[in-house]
């Protein structure tokens, strides 16, 4: 055996233990129940925008409205705690929750959270048109809460 | 080292194909378009009446009559939201699984393709008053459905877009409302 091949081995041999490590020192699929990629206010400055309303029915209807418009099939609503779900498909699976709290007197807070396939949807771009939807529906502009 | 060389580029390559596999939510899919309002137009439709909640009623009758089992309602945000299982089995698919069978048998290793087997179709209906003075309501139905084949594998999950689909879920519902505004 020459020299040169039994170092390859050596090499081979050192990047799988490595690589073992390094995937055992990895989370673990119970780890990442509760994980996400960015904090607590990062996410919730891009779900969450204010609207100048009071009228919490009519603002679930609307909701509910513009998550058919754009292709989900409601799966539940609840009008005390004042949350919509809807699932659309199209050839993936795009579970959305949407929830109204009141801010201040005279404004409600809209929060959405969208689930695509496996994977929390944490991309501000998605959130947004969602919004811009909505505001449409509601002829409303929607503020930017920090 | 062109071992070295062979093991990095199986880990690029695999990196790689970890990277693709997180498919990413597309572009489009919470935009407003042009055929969203399409949609829209085929699965609403506007009943002279302002009582909402006979009309949420005679809906829930309705899917009954389809099958549809209730999954959940709330009155007043004017939703209903149904289910159903079914059979997703069709016939030509069931042609084409014996044709491959048949073929691949002759060569001596018979190949049987899976086929869809069972689906499950969800609907939500809602209603909203309309018109200057609230006079009117509107019905708007949505569905779409989970197929899986003989393995249990999800094969399709998809809107159901078929405008005949729309005409005669609503030419039901109309025949109910009558029906149940006459108490026949």
């Amino acid at each position: 055996m020459n020299y040169d091949r039994l170092r390859n081995q050596w090499v081979l041999l050192s990047l799988v233990i490595s690589l073992s490590v390094w995937m055992g020192g990895c989370t673990t699929s119970k780890d990442a129940i509760l994980a996400s990629d960015k904090t607590q206010l990062e996410l919730r400055s891009i779900q969450q925008r204010a609207f100048d309303l009071t009228d919490r029915e009519k603002t679930l209807r609307t909701i509910i409205a513009t998550l058919q418009d754009l292709g989900f099939v409601v799966n539940h609503a609840d009008s005390t705690l004042g949350s919509v779900t809807g699932t659309k498909l199209n050839n993936y699976s795009l579970k959305m929750t949407v929830t109204i709290r009141p801010r201040g007197t005279n404004q409600l807070l809209v929060r959405a959270n969208a689930q695509f396939n496996i994977q929390q949807v944490e991309d501000p771009e998605p959130y947004q048109q969602f919004f811009v939807a909505l505001s449409r529906a509601m002829f409303l502009e929607a503020h930017q809460v920090d | 080292m062109l071992i070295v060389r062979k093991v990095g580029f199986l880990a690029f390559a695999l990196a790689f194909i970890i990277a693709a596999c997180a498919q990413r939510i597309p572009k489009e899919a919470l935009e407003l378009s042009s055929e969203n309002l399409a949609d829209r137009q085929r699965q609403t439709r506007r009943f002279a009446t302002t009582d909402e909640k006979a009309l949420l009623s005679s809906s829930v009758a309705v899917l009954q009559d389809l099958g549809f089992t209730l999954e959940a309602s709330a009155t007043e945000l004017g939703l209903v939201v149904a289910a159903k299982d079914l059979s997703a089995v069709e016939p030509g698919e069931i042609a084409a699984v014996v044709l491959v069978a048949a073929i691949t048998l002759l060569g001596g290793a018979p190949v049987v393709m899976p086929w869809d087997s069972k689906q499950k179709v969800n609907v939500s209906l809602t209603t909203r008053l309309s018109g200057e003075n609230s006079e009117n309501t509107l019905v708007r139905v949505t569905f779409q459905r989970v197929v899986w084949n003989n393995q249990g594998k999800v094969t399709k999950t998809e809107p159901l877009n078929e405008a005949n689909l729309y005409q005669e879920f609503f030419e039901k519902l109309s025949k109910a409302v009558f029906l149940d505004a006459n108490e026949l």
